[in-house]
């Protein structure tokens, strides 16, 4: 449990959150040409970092709108919020 | 050669206060190199040590550990052993730990305490009706017993359940698999490190990897903490952290880490026999040998190695248990606690080689891996022995994201990941 800085509302409660996992992953701008492995690297491998990962979260209870954070996963801390399409902040 | 445990060594030993009991493993210091090293010393990777060492005549190796044994998983959830899987993959992989858990205690001198209580999974809607005949028919032609109750059943298997049809979810019948049940969690760790010890096995704890050293797509070693250990063949059973130690060959890993909890109540006289799981309220309550209740809950939604889960979570979960058991309204929970669970995107385990050869992974259990213990570390055995899967892990593998040939148990099983 922790406290998210929701760019548009203010800091509320995680359990007004909905997680959408790992940010910047790109949707492929052709489809019809990947391959197999690529679309394995699309749809499924993901980088589960221990340590600061950016991600995609959404105010389900809230604004509703999408938002990206870069958060701490060893001790659930946040260290950024930033909105969807800005680049993530550099450390 | 270990002293058997027995009757008569117990009255033996209560003549010394039980002060002489030999070590049940030793605490060795790292080789320089091992034939194969398995990371993580949980119940898969001591189980996979042990069959190595038994089946495949593997002496020569290493379980590295970064705490201590079965301090992690292991020694975090809720005990619950069962087979009723729907897809005949998952039947295979799940039905083979449970027959070796039937004989477990017998063959490690180590009592398991596997007590075949039977669980029984709710239905609270017509779909979940639906979906639990299907799997309870999917069960008997798989071989594995499995009845469905209606609600009078279930309330006379468990008195102790609201089955008034007035509740929020109002219980319309389960299914209920008998051979099902649960077995103390760090004596299967316990046991399986004492039998991998006695043929040889070298149990390292306190020995955290830094990293797994590569040659071209060959694997060499790993780095630790207590210095480079060389070994042909790495075998990965670090649930949770697997993405981690995945990330140090450079591979990635289809797994997302979530905190999974689960509590424990003021210790009661017995009140409830069996295991009652309900998927669409995520919880599940049994009663341990002590007397507490053992609650399950979910897993939170956002990726996490904090080991520690949110509140909103308990929350929901005892907010079903209540309604499910007034009964146990005034009760006091004694402990929580979260475990880090590594999560396949179709919900069903990986059992495989990898692209680097040597490198092996026993990952995605997700919220259910305890269960699996004695048959994954047979199958994981069996793979890193030969360099391929069994036949009852062959559909287990890496490959399955790249081909599409998923195990979807994700709601199709007995209860929701």
């Amino acid at each position: 449990m922790f406290l998210i800085n929701c760019p548009f509302c203010g800091e509320r409660e995680q359990s007004e959150f909905k997680a959408g996992g790992e940010a910047h992953i790109e949707r492929p701008k052709q489809p019809t040409e990947l391959s197999d492995d690529e679309w394995a690297e699309f749809l499924f491998m993901r980088k589960n970092i221990k340590g600061v990962q950016f991600e995609r979260w959404n105010h389900a209870h809230g604004c509703r709108k999408w938002f990206n954070i870069a958060r701490d996963t060893s001790n659930d801390q946040i260290k950024a919020v930033y909105k969807m399409g800005e680049k993530p902040p550099v450390k | 050669m270990k002293n058997k445990y027995s009757i008569f060594s117990l009255i033996k030993n209560a003549f010394s206060y039980h002060e002489n009991w030999e070590k049940a493993w030793k605490d060795p210091e790292p080789k320089k190199e091992y034939e194969a090293i398995i990371v993580g010393g949980g119940g898969h990777g001591l189980a996979t040590a042990y069959y190595l060492a038994k089946k495949h005549n593997m002496k020569n190796i290493a379980v590295v550990e970064k705490g201590w044994i079965g301090g992690g998983n292991t020694g975090r959830n809720t005990t619950i052993i069962r087979s009723n899987y729907l897809w005949d993959a998952s039947a295979g992989l799940y039905d083979h730990a449970l027959k070796i858990w039937e004989g477990l205690s017998q063959e490690l001198n180590y009592n398991v305490m596997f007590s075949q209580r039977g669980v029984i999974n709710l239905a609270h809607n017509l779909q979940d009706v639906r979906d639990l005949k299907r799997r309870t028919h999917a069960n008997r032609l798989n071989g594995i017993d499995a009845v469905y109750l209606n609600t009078e059943g279930v309330k006379k298997f468990c008195p102790i359940i609201n089955t008034s049809q007035d509740i929020r979810y109002p219980v319309l019948g389960g299914t209920l698999q008998r051979r099902a049940g649960t077995a103390r969690h760090d004596a299967v760790a316990w046991g399986y490190a004492r039998g991998a010890d006695e043929m040889g096995v070298d149990i390292i704890q306190n020995c955290e990897v830094k990293g797994i050293k590569r040659n071209g797509d060959k694997v060499e070693g790993i780095e630790t903490n207590k210095g480079f250990i060389k070994a042909k063949k790495i075998a990965v059973a670090a649930a949770g952290h697997s993405s981690v130690i995945a990330n140090m060959a450079g591979l990635k890993l289809p797994l997302e880490s979530k905190p999974l909890q689960a509590l424990v109540s003021e210790p009661v006289k017995p009140i409830i026999d069996t295991v009652v799981m309900s998927n669409a309220v995520h919880a599940y309550v049994s009663q341990s040998d002590k007397g507490e209740l053992v609650i399950g809950a979910g897993t939170d939604d956002y990726i996490s190695y904090s080991q520690k889960g949110s509140h909103d979570i308990v929350e929901g979960t005892l907010n079903a248990i209540l309604e499910l058991y007034p009964i146990f309204s005034r009760m006091r929970m004694l402990r929580q606690w979260g475990g880090i669970v590594d999560i396949c995107p179709d919900a069903s385990p990986i059992i495989s080689k990898t692209s680097i050869k040597g490198l092996y992974f026993n990952c995605g259990w997700g919220t259910g891996g305890f269960k699996a213990t004695p048959g994954s570390g047979d199958l994981f055995a069996h793979t890193i022995a030969n360099d391929e899967p069994h036949k009852l892990n062959a559909a287990f593998n890496l490959n399955r994201f790249v081909s599409g040939d998923l195990v979807d148990e994700h709601g199709a099983a007995a209860v929701a990941h």
